[in-house]
């Protein structure tokens, strides 16, 4: 379905990514926004609450976020599309949420804006090193999306698609900004809505009699209704049985959980999104992400005009993390470079999926600023030399 | 730590509130001579008395074994986390205006963990009903203190003796701003079921405490006997006074239990006051918020 064009702010614009995240959620149909004030994230609702009454629909100002990050989930349960917007300390505050929504397979959208950590760290400085808070921070076993956009272009473009994953898979989805990313400003178009697709919620056209909440049709995931339409569902954090009830056995625990495992895992090919450069031939290939894609690029470039063949593969989709691509370029490639801002996150991923077939290099990078290109190029010179 | 296998028929809980009931979840956890099953069967005949829709009703719990209410009955029911049924249930409010959202939980969930969400939608003045069943413990997880217990009850947490202050609940919602405040016991079921009619009137942050025996955990321990005696103590011990100084009605381990309505106020509801002020700053330019049926 197309976007409604009244949250579709069409034109081109000069804003920030944390603007932009507010009119990709806009546009993709977010009506409802719970949040608490937290640096480098608070201009996405800043803008939410500016913008919001004159296009319907709402914005409460939590107080926490243990509260806004079950407020927004309410909301959807009441029929908006929601999402909230967060970092580092917030983020932490919310996990318990991540994985009630995980549970309850509530369509919803968590934003952060990375920070340097741990505890307060660095508000005001970016860093890259929730992404594995984002996949496993909340307990037990369950599965989410993450996006990682490197523009205020794409905090625009992939919030929407946030939304649309949300949906189609009843799942939260985790937005990874970074403070750089947040606070750059660069052109943005926003094209007109009848342009825009949205994918609208999985509800239920089944007689009231008919509706078991968690019964799945082949694609694994279950249709939702809507609190007041007279369905008369029950939700749980509990394990629970088709119908929704609590049933806490071990048989009913595999089959949730595996479901709710499988109907990402089975798609992540489908869900993976990134960029690639030069991939065929390369003897290197720096696989990044967010803003240190950027100052990757560089590094990049530079190692091309001096005669290396090297590859670019920039992920956009973090989690499910594309393990397919990574093991058919470990067949093929000497190594792979992966620069980020975190002490080695994603790379452990990389070098798990290429299971040495080819050798992996962490560039790390604590957090506070962005890398120096020349450390990036340093280790892409010594991965091609690598045997 | 609730035991299983107890017919609902002990609770008295058949007819006529059996509509309200998912009879296919039966029987319930609650332990015998426990006060929550009275708390539901009042519930249901409130609505019952008041003519409630029923199908614009949700009801929201936290976690314990009063949270467990949503999983009983015949409405659109969720049981959330420990101490989120509040805000849970503002963003389902706020999301629909149209539906009447009960909260209904415990004085562990509502108050310990959930204290900083109970005060903040009071002082908004979220248009919520909250039926807080308050057995004065931590039921579900075995007996430990809660902030509600009163001075020197003996809880596995405190074997020696409670000796913190206790939170006088009344008291704390009035001052946060709820426009409803009333207690009663399980003895006093007309009442309550009077009250909880009374709240779905009002329009805004309404809070009905029912002080409800957890005979498994906190009589027992206490040496106050079972479900029956502690009836008995209710009954004897309970002075009705409407319109009395929440200050003046904190509880005490063996003592006098204050109940009555308290507060019946009135002041705008958050959403009132949010759709105001936009019409106010706004003028054309304001939207009204659609009917978020996003199918
Ligand atoms: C985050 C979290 N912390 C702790 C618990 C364990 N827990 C479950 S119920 C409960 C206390 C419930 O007490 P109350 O709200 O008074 O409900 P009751 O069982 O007495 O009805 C606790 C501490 C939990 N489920 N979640
Ligand atoms: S509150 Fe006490 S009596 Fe009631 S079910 Fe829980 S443990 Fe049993
Ligand atoms: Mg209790």
């Amino acid at each position: 379905m197309k976007a409604d064009p009244r949250g579709v702010l069409t034109g081109v614009h000069f804003i920030d990514g944390d603007h932009a995240c507010c009119e990709g959620a806009l546009a993709a149909g977010a009506r409802f926004a719970a949040g608490y004030p937290i640096t480098p994230s608070t201009e996405v609702v800043e803008r939410f609450a500016a913008r919001v009454p004159t296009v319907g629909g709402t914005f409460i100002q939590m107080e926490d976020e243990l509260a806004a990050s079950i407020t927004l989930q309410g909301a959807v349960w009441g029929g908006a599309k929601a999402f909230t917007v967060t970092s580092g300390p917030g983020f932490s505050l919310m996990m318990e949420h991540i994985g009630y929504a995980a549970m309850t397979e509530t369509p919803c959208v968590f934003v952060d804006v990375q920070r340097g950590g741990p505890s307060t760290g660095l508000p005001t400085l970016p860093a890259q090193a929730d992404m594995m808070q984002a996949r496993w921070g909340s307990h037990g076993d369950y599965e989410i999306i993450a996006l990682c956009p490197n523009s205020p272009q794409e905090c625009f473009d992939l919030t929407i698609k946030a939304f649309n994953l949300a949906e189609e898979f009843r799942v939260p989805v985790m937005f990874m900004m970074d403070e750089v990313v947040g606070h750059m400003t660069e052109k943005v178009v926003i094209p007109p809505a009848d342009e825009i697709e949205v994918t609208p919620r999985r509800h239920t056209h089944k007689a009231v009699e008919d509706y078991l909440p968690y019964q799945t049709n082949g694609d694994m995931v279950p249709e939702m209704a809507h609190a007041g339409e007279g369905y008369r569902f029950h939700v749980t954090g509990l394990t629970h049985d088709e119908r929704g009830y609590p049933n806490m056995t071990p048989q009913t625990q595999d089959k949730l959980v595996r479901r709710l495992q499988n109907k990402v895992r089975a798609a992540t090919d489908r869900i993976a999104m990134f960029e690639e450069e030069q991939l065929e031939g390369a003897d290197v290939v720096v696989v990044s992400y967010g803003i240190t894609s950027r100052v990757a690029q560089r590094a990049i470039d530079v190692a091309r005009e001096r005669g290396m063949r090297v590859g670019k593969l920039r992920l956009i989709t973090a989690w499910p993390f594309p393990e397919n691509k990574i093991r058919e370029l470990a067949a093929e490639v000497k190594a792979f470079v992966v620069p980020e801002l975190n002490l080695g996150q994603m790379v452990r991923e990389v070098e798990r999926a290429a299971d040495g077939r080819a050798k992996t290099y962490p560039v790390s990078h604590a957090g506070g600023g962005v890398h120096n290109p020349e450390e990036i190029l340093r280790v892409i010179v010594e991965a091609s030399r690598c045997r | 730590m609730p035991v299983k296998d107890v017919g609902l028929v002990d609770q008295g809980v058949v007819n006529p509130v059996e509509p309200f009931l998912r009879s296919d979840r039966m029987p319930h956890i609650w332990c015998p001579g426990c006060g929550i099953g009275t708390t539901v069967n009042c519930f249901a005949r409130a609505l019952i008395e008041s003519k409630i829709d029923l199908q614009s009703l949700a009801l929201v719990s936290g976690i314990g074994c009063t949270g467990r209410v949503a999983g009983y009955v015949k409405l659109d029911s969720f049981h959330t986390t420990h101490g989120r049924a509040i805000p849970f249930a503002t963003g389902l409010k706020l999301a629909n205006p149209k539906l009447n959202v009960v909260v209904y939980s415990g004085d562990g969930d509502l108050s310990a963990i959930g204290g900083n969400h109970l005060i903040h939608a009071a002082r908004r003045n979220i248009d919520l009903k909250v039926i807080c069943v308050n057995n004065l413990i931590y039921a579900m997880t075995g007996g430990q203190t809660a902030p509600t217990t009163p001075g020197h009850a003996t809880t596995s947490t405190n074997p020696y003796g409670t000796f913190e202050p206790a939170f006088n609940l009344p008291h704390l919602v009035e001052a946060a701003g709820a426009v409803y405040v009333a207690r009663w016991t399980t003895f006093h079921v007309r009442q309550l079921a009077r009250s909880i009619g009374e709240a779905f009137q009002k329009k805004g942050f309404s809070f009905i405490e029912v002080i409800s025996p957890c005979p498994t955990l906190y009589q027992r321990r206490n040496k106050m006997g079972d479900g029956l005696d502690t009836m008995k103590y209710y009954k004897e011990q309970s002075k009705t006074r409407h319109g009395a100084p929440t200050s003046e009605v904190g509880l005490t381990l063996k003592g006098e239990i204050i109940v009555g309505k308290f507060v019946d106020r009135d002041r705008p509801d958050y959403q009132t006051m949010m759709r105001a002020q936009y019409v106010e700053a706004l003028g054309e330019r304001f939207v009204e918020a659609p009917e978020m049926v996003c199918s």
